[in-house]
Order: C-alpha cells, then sequence, then structure tokens
C-alpha cells in the first residue's frame, strides 16, 4: 500500500478513537448538569472519567501532530484557515481541562460549582465546534490554488455545519449517557436511562436531517454511491441497536453500539474526502489531496516504522488502565 | 504594528506561558518520583505524605502545563502555515513522536499514578511515577529536537523549495540538541527544587510540621544544588557551541558591533543604541569572553558589523541579519546572573540544611531569601529562551527561512487581535488561579492531604470512592 494511503488511514483512525472515547467524557461532562442534582453526584458522575479524559485528549494532539508529519499542507491549511473557530476551540479546551483537575483541589461549595458549570458548557461547546469543523470542511471551503483558505463568515457558520455541530454534541451526549450506565451504580445509573430512552429519538431525527443535508450539502452521494449511504445506514442502526439494548440495561452493549454509532460517522467523513483532504470550493484544481499535501517518502516511511513500533505498547497500557479502573463508582454516603 | 508582528508577540507570549508550568512539572513529579521511591524502600509514611503533597503541586501546574501545550501544538499552522508547510516533513515528525511516545505515557501513568493508589501494589505506583517522569523528559527530548532543527539545520536537503527529511537520526544527534537538551532540563530539574524549597523555607520560617518541611528541603536542595551546577556547565557549552553555530547571536548577547581586542574584554552592563550600531557606556571584564567563547585567556570576538557583511555574503544581501541587540544581551545577563545567585542560594541551603545546629537554626534572612528565590528559575528560564530565540531572528530556521517568510498569510489582523487579546485574558486568569491554589496547598502544609475534605465529598485521592 502507497505510505500516504496508510497515513490517510492512520488519522482516520485516530480522528475516530479520538470521537470514540473523547465522546464520551464530552457526554459526561455535559450530564453533570443534565442528570445529576447536587455536588456529590457530579462528583460521581466527574470520577468515571478521572483517570481517562486526558490520554482520551491525547488522542486528538497525536492526530494533530500525525497531521503535521504527514501532511504538512493540510495541517497548515486547516489550522490557519479555521483560525477563528480554533481560537475558541482551544479556549474551550483551556477552560475544560482546568475546570476537571481543579476542582478536585477546591473544596467549597461555591467554587466547584463554578467548575462544574464550565465543565458542562465547555464539554459542550468543545463537540459541537468539532461538528462543525468537519462538516463544513467536507462541504468545501474556499482555498486558491496557492492551498490558502480565505473564509468568509457563512462558509463555517450554515445550516449544514450548525446541524452537523449538534449531531456530534448529541451523539456526545448519548455515548455519554451509555459509558454512566456501565461505571456508577445508584440514582445517576438510573436517570441515566431515563433520559437516554427519551433523547434517542432525538438523535436519530438528528441523524436523518444529517443524512439528508449530506446528500444535499456534499458530494458524498456521487463520489462514495455505496459507502456514504451504507456508512449512514450503519449509524442509525447501531442507534436503533444501542436504544434497545439501553432499555434492556444492557448497558456494555449499549455502550459499544454508541460507539459504533459515532466512529460509523467520522469514518464516513474520511472516506467520503479520500484521496481530497480539504476540498476547494472554488476549483477541484485546488484540492488538497493525499499527494500535494503529503510529507516526502523518507519521512513517512520513518514514521511508520516508529508508529508500528509504538502503538501496541499505547493501546496496551490504556486498555490496561481502563481494566484498572472497571468497577462502578457508587453514590457517596451523605 | 503588522501582521507580522502581532503574529509574533501572540506566538512569544503563548510559548513563554507554556513554559511557566513545563520547568515546574518537569521538575516537581522528579522530586515527587524521589519521596515515592524513599517510601516505597523505607516505608516510612511520612514520605508517602511528602509524595503526596508535593504531587499536589506537581498536579496544579501539570493541568495548566497541559492546557497550555495543546494551543502550542496547533499554533504552527494557524500563526505560521507557510513555515509549516515549508518545515512539515522535518518539523512534523519528532512533534508526531513526541505526542505517540510522552503524551500517551504522561497523561495515562499520571491516571493511575493519582487514582490507583490502594488498588493496585505500592511499587506499581512508584513506577507510574517514574514513568510520568520519564514522560515529561522525553517530550522535552523531542520538541527540543524540533527545536534545535531551528537553531542548526541537519539532516535534510530543500527539494522544491521545501525542507525534506533525509536522516531522521540527525535530528537526535544535532550538536545544538546535545548542549540545549541538558540545559533546559537542568534548568527545569532547579525549577522544581527551588519551588518546593522555596515553600518549605515559609513553612520553616513559621515552624509549622518542622520535621516534614526539613527533609523536604533538604532533598530539594541537593537536586537543586546538582541541577545548577550543571546548568552553569552546559550554559557555557551553550555559549561556545554558538560561537561556531550562531556567531551573531553571540555577538548580540555581548552588544560586540565592531570586533574585539585580543584577548576578549567581557561586557558586563552597557547601553547603546541599535540604530547607531554602537554602545555609549559599558564595563569590560578583561579576558572573561575569550574564555566563554574559546576556553582559553586569548582570541579575538568577530562583531555584528563583520558578521553582517559576512552573513550578507553567505545568505544575500538587503536584509538585516542583525538581531534585536537589547533583548538578547539583557536576558543573557538576567539569565546568568539568576543562575550566579541559584547556585550560591542552593550550596548555602544544602549547607545550613545539614549543619549539627539543626535546620531550625538557619538565619531567618536565609529562609526569607529562599522564599523570594522561587522566582529566579522561572526569570531565567523565560530569559533563556529570549534570548535563543530572538537571538536567532530575523530567521526561523537558521539560514534557510525568515519569520517573515513564516507567517500565515490568510490569517488577519482582526484574528489575530482577537486571538492575542483573548488568549492573554485566560492567561492572566490561570495564572491568578493557579497562584492562588499553590498558595493555599503552601500555607495549609501536608494537613491538606490528611484531612479529607468535607464529609460530603468525594475525595478521587481516596479508594473509597471507587469501591
Ligand atoms: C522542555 C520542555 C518543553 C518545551 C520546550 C515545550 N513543551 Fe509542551 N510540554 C512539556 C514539555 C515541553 C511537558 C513537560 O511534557 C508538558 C508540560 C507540563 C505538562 O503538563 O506536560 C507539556 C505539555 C504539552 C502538551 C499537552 C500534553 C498532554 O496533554 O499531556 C502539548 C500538546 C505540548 N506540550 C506541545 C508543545 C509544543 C508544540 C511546544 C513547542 C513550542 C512545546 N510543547 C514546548
Ligand atoms: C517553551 C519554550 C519556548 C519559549 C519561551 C519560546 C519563545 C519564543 C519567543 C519569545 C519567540 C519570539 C521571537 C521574536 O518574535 O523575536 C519565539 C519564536 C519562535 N519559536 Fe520559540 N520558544 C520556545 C520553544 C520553542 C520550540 C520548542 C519551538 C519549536 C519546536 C519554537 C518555535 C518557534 C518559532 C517557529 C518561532 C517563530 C516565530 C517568531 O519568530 O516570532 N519555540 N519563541
Ligand atoms: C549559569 C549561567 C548560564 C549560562 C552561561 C547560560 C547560557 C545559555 C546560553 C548561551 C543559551 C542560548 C543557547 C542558544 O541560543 O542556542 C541559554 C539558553 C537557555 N537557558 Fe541558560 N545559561 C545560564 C543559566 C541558566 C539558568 C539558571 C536557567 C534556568 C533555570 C537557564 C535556562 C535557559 C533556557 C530555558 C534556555 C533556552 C533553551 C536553550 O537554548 O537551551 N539558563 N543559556
Amino acid at each position: 500500500m502507497d505510505l500516504t494511503v496508510f497515513w490517510f488511514i492512520l488519522i482516520a483512525v485516530l480522528f475516530t478513537g479520538f470521537f470514540f472515547l473523547e465522546g464520551f467524557d464530552f457526554g459526561v461532562g455535559m450530564s453533570t448538569r443534565l442528570i445529576a442534582k447536587n455536588k456529590n453526584e457530579r462528583n460521581q458522575l466527574m470520577s468515571t472519567i478521572g483517570p481517562f479524559w486526558d490520554a482520551n485528549e491525547v488522542w486528538l494532539i497525536t492526530a494533530g501532530g500525525a497531521l503535521f508529519a504527514a501532511f504538512p499542507s493540510w495541517y497548515a491549511t486547516m489550522f490557519s484557515g479555521y483560525y477563528t473557530l480554533f481560537v475558541i476551540f482551544l479556549l474551550v479546551l483551556i477552560a475544560r481541562g482546568v475546570a476537571i483537575e481543579y476542582s478536585h483541589h477546591t473544596h467549597t461549595d461555591k467554587y466547584i460549582n463554578y467548575w462544574h458549570w464550565l465543565i458542562f458548557g465547555s464539554s459542550a461547546l468543545a463537540p459541537f465546534l468539532l461538528g462543525m469543523l468537519f462538516t463544513s470542511l467536507v462541504q468545501g471551503m474556499p482555498i486558491d490554488k496557492d492551498m490558502h483558505l480565505f473564509g468568509t463568515f457563512t462558509d463555517y457558520v450554515n445550516v449544514y455545519s450548525v446541524v452537523g455541530g449538534v449531531a456530534v454534541m448529541l451523539l456526545s451526549l448519548v455515548h455519554g449517557l451509555t459509558f454512566i450506565g456501565i461505571r456508577t451504580e445508584g440514582v445517576v445509573r438510573e436517570r441515566a436511562r431515563q433520559m437516554l430512552s427519551k433523547l434517542f429519538i432525538v438523535l436519530l431525527a438528528g441523524e436523518v436531517v444529517f443524512a439528508v443535508l449530506t446528500y444535499t450539502s456534499t458530494d458524498f452521494f456521487t463520489v462514495r454511491p455505496v459507502a456514504t449511504p451504507v456508512f449512514l445506514a450503519i449509524t442509525v442502526a447501531c442507534t436503533l441497536l444501542a436504544w434497545a439494548f439501553a432499555t434492556k440495561k444492557k448497558e456494555s452493549i449499549a455502550f459499544t453500539m454508541t460507539g459504533l454509532a459515532f466512529a460509523s460517522v467520522v469514518i464516513m467523513l474520511f472516506v467520503g474526502l479520500f484521496p481530497r483532504v480539504m476540498i476547494s470550493s472554488i476549483d477541484p484544481a485546488f484540492n488538497l489531496t493525499i499527494d500535494n499535501a503529503s510529507s516526502g517518502d523518507y519521512t513517512l516511511s520513518v514514521m511508520t516504522k516508529i508508529s508500528v513500533v509504538l502503538l501496541p505498547f499505547v493501546l496496551g497500557y490504556q486498555i490496561w488502565s481502563y481494566y484498572i479502573f472497571r468497577k462502578r463508582i457508587h453514590p457517596t454516603k451523605k | 504594528m503588522d501582521v507580522l508582528e502581532l503574529a509574533r508577540v501572540q506566538y512569544a507570549l503563548t510559548t513563554i506561558f507554556h513554559f511557566f508550568f513545563v520547568p515546574l512539572s518537569i521538575g516537581t513529579i522528579f522530586i515527587v518520583a524521589i519521596f515515592e521511591t524513599m517510601y516505597l524502600f523505607k516505608k516510612k509514611a511520612e514520605y508517602l505524605r511528602m509524595a503526596k503533597f508535593w504531587g499536589k503541586i506537581f498536579l496544579l501546574s501539570f493541568a495548566i502545563g497541559v492546557v497550555t501545550g495543546i494551543l502550542q501544538e496547533f499554533q504552527f499552522g494557524m500563526n505560521w502555515s507557510e513555515y509549516s508547510r515549508f518545515m512539515g516533513d522535518v518539523f512534523g515528525a519528532p512533534l508526531a513522536v513526541e505526542a505517540l511516545l510522552a503524551f500517551f505515557m504522561e497523561s495515562t501513568f499520571i491516571g493511575i499514578w493519582m487514582f490507583g493508589r490502594g488498588k493496585l501494589p505500592d511499587w506499581v505506583i512508584t513506577v507510574s511515577a517514574w514513568l510520568v517522569s520519564i514522560g515529561t523528559l522525553l517530550s522535552a527530548l523531542w520538541i527540543l529536537a524540533a527545536n534545535s532543527f531551528m537553531q542548526e539545520p541537519v539532516g535534510f536537503e530543500i527539494q522544491d523549495g521545501k525542507a525534506v527529511l533525509t536522516d531522521f537520526m540527525a535530528l537526535l544527534t544535532n550538536p545544538q540538541l546535545q548542549v540545549e537538551f541538558p540545559h533546559t532540563v537542568f534548568g527545569a530539574l532547579a525549577t522544581g527544587a527551588f519551588v518546593i524549597g522555596g515553600i518549605s523555607a515559609y513553612n520553616l520560617l513559621k515552624k509549622k510540621d518542622v520535621e516534614f518541611f526539613k527533609t523536604s528541603f533538604n532533598v530539594s536542595m541537593i537536586v537543586a544544588a546538582i541541577a545548577s551546577l550543571a546548568i552553569a556547565f552546559s550554559g557555557h557549552a551553550q555559549a561556545k557551541h554558538l560561537m561556531d553555530s550562531q556567531p551573531m547571536k553571540m555577538a548580540a548577547s555581548e552588544a560586540l558591533w565592531d570586533d574585539s581586542e585580543d584577548p576578549a574584554a567581557w561586557t558586563i552592563l552597557a547601553i547603546g543604541d541599535q540604530q547607531e550600531e554602537k554602545n555609549t557606556w559599558n564595563i569590560d571584564l578583561p579576558f572573561a569572553l575569550s574564555y566563554l567563547a574559546y576556553g582559553e585567556f586569548s582570541g579575538s570576538v568577530e562583531g555584528m558589523k563583520t558578521l553582517q557583511a559576512k552573513y550578507e555574503e553567505k545568505y544575500g544581501e538587503g536584509v538585516d541579519y542583525i538581531p534585536p541587540v537589547w533583548p538578547v544581551f539583557w536576558s543573557f545577563r538576567i539569565m546568568a546572573g539568576f543562575g550566579g545567585v541559584m547556585l550560591v542560594l542552593s550550596i548555602l541551603g544544602l549547607w545550613f540544611g545539614n549543619r549539627r545546629k539543626g535546620i531550625l537554626a538557619t538565619p531567618t534572612w536565609f529562609l526569607r531569601t529562599m522564599m523570594f528565590a522561587m522566582a529566579a528559575p522561572f526569570i531565567a528560564n523565560t530569559a533563556g529562551w529570549i534570548m535563543t530565540e530572538i537571538g536567532r531572528q530575523p530567521w526561523t530556521v537558521f539560514g534557510y527561512y525568515t519569520t517573515a517568510q513564516s507567517v500565515s498569510p490568510n490569517v488577519s489582523m482582526g484574528q489575530l487581535l482577537f486571538s492575542t487579546i483573548s488568549f492573554s485574558t485566560a492567561y492572566v486568569i490561570l495564572a491568578i488561579i493557579m497562584i492562588y491554589m499553590v498558595a493555599r496547598v503552601a500555607k495549609q502544609g501536608p494537613s491538606i492531604i490528611d484531612t479529607a475534605p468535607k464529609q460530603e465529598n468525594v475525595d478521587l485521592m481516596d479508594k473509597e470512592a471507587f469501591k
């Protein structure tokens, strides 16, 4: 296989892994205001992601590093082109990271409450912004012949991108709620289930709208006439299965299903892009592709060897840490 | 101010802010791992308390190190897109390896170290602490490999106007990295040691938890003294190396406009004018510059005017190759000056800490000085980077790519203003919160880890939460 193809796949895998993992901790963050009624319950919820969320975020950092190493022009065009969106996104991540860590070191109820509000807001905004980023990206952006993206407001914020943002936010929330189902005991587990049963309807509706808009706003149905509808169908099917299993209290399977639904959306986007990495709305000739945006062969082959050696270790100890912290978290005594 | 200048200001603020927390994290986790190890072998509960207490300071710093680091990762694409295109082939690789090798290790084992106590055997916790420490050092190694390439490009060739990597190992064997990595890491260890020493001194002054802070103080002073010595030696090695690799930076750091006499005197202090290219006032120390540059008491050093002519011949005319002289000149003096102060203080600290009279006989002026000395390594670190980075101007990649070429063409003044203002505001808020939290921990002392927070809170450090 061509190394540029391999790296495109690896980057898709890193982003999929990121959404699968960080997706649920965004969701847990959001649910602190939706299903928890007091500080203890919020703490109980946050404990479920305590040991994991930072490593989950590193998936994004690694995806960013891999973009830089393998497709420098993709990295350069995307980050400079989405400047304002990224500034806001980074501020949100700053707020979130500090709030999660510092709430452990705060003992006054009032301040803990402030941190919890920050966790809630940032956990909702972050997936929304990422959803906007990816949906507007696949729609095509005004990229000129020098690979420079000069966008206007509506290139970033339009119906499709807002729906994409909401869809990713909802997926995160649902995914987080199924995670809470596996990791907690007591009243929050029950409330997570009740909330889920209502949310699934909203999510399904959102998915359908998203699918229709993907048809009208992108060329994915012409470029990938089979894969696009198949992955969209998998998303809907997994959502339905998750719904069924969640109602039956088969929470582990429900969690796997919401994760698969999420992953399937992300894979659909990457498959539709391939072999492009950024689509120009000015002229297809200005598209960034895995060929014109990539690094040289030497760099790619060195990086391939390094990642093939390192990835098993990284995955190994991450799985081990999920195994260590697998027990349910109980509510604290009052 | 134009887009380029604002982009530089914003970038500089962001990176300097990140580097307040980086050395503090690297330094404190190293010492925390030492306490974990002492606990493992001696099984004295006191050492465990030290690991937990100083671990709290580490966690407070690490959290901000992480969130400001994410910014760093995306900064290159946001502000310096043309640089990223030009350099990505070479520069992206160490960054990606850093994430894969170091960041995953840090973040996963920090979770195990924080939450695993009581659930896992003690030795696993100790090993996790060391793995976090090693993770921070590996992260420093790879990012500095990237930075060293910018100071001294190696292992690449230019193809179609882009830098293309030809030898990956050359990035790691870069002579610049061999002086920059030890200097930066020892600077970081000293930072952690001085903060732990300073907080201990504060509590010793108040005669609170004397045994606890006495041990902490002594351990931190050992680290501080060794690190300060190593900083001086590696700093000297850097200066010597600079004479070959970037003579202009060295000349700027000496405000040496014309060639020096032989032997060269070291300008201790000077006032002058960049426009007129001369100093109006200076104090010199005879022979010293020759020694700094060549390790012997003779030899003349070339001045900036000579070097400008040489650079023009080599890199093309019409460019001012002289960096902003005064920031470079003063940051060098501030760094080295504080380096001297730190060395003296840490040796005094070792002596006072180990006298037979006992630590409480330490004069109060010294303990007070140690409290203020907490600021010294932060100032020296910042000054060091300002010298290194501003001294490299006008280049981003020395000899190949200038800062003016690097900037993103599609980012507007308005966007930059927005990011500069919002990031700076965020930094001010973060700094205030962080200082407040550290001060609270320092004031309350180790009892903060013994008394679990109010009954109804889940103490995340407590195994009960995971029953
Ligand atoms: C000499 C060391 C050093 C230097 C020069 C830098 N960093 Fe850093 N960075 C670290 C040493 C470090 C660390 C010790 O590993 C940190 C700091 C404290 C911490 O929390 O981890 C970290 C955190 C950190 C993170 C978050 C990692 C996580 O989530 O665990 C990122 C993405 C970066 N850094 C990226 C950068 C980039 C792109 C830099 C270049 C401008 C940079 N850092 C300069
Ligand atoms: C964390 C420690 C660091 C600090 C405090 C620091 C500080 C600075 C400062 C003050 C500038 C501005 C110089 C000027 O505008 O005249 C600068 C420039 C730059 N630095 Fe660093 N730097 C650090 C590490 C790094 C590293 C590790 C890299 C690369 C891996 C790097 C890449 C750059 C680039 C690309 C520029 C060009 C932008 C410019 O010239 O303004 N820096 N840095
Ligand atoms: C004892 C006297 C010292 C000397 C002679 C010295 C020398 C130097 C030199 C020559 C450089 C520039 C290297 C370059 O541009 O390539 C440098 C950079 C630097 N210094 Fe120092 N230094 C001293 C003390 C310190 C201290 C006390 C600290 C912090 C605790 C420190 C932290 C740094 C840092 C972070 C950098 C930038 C990274 C690097 O290039 O290594 N230095 N130092």
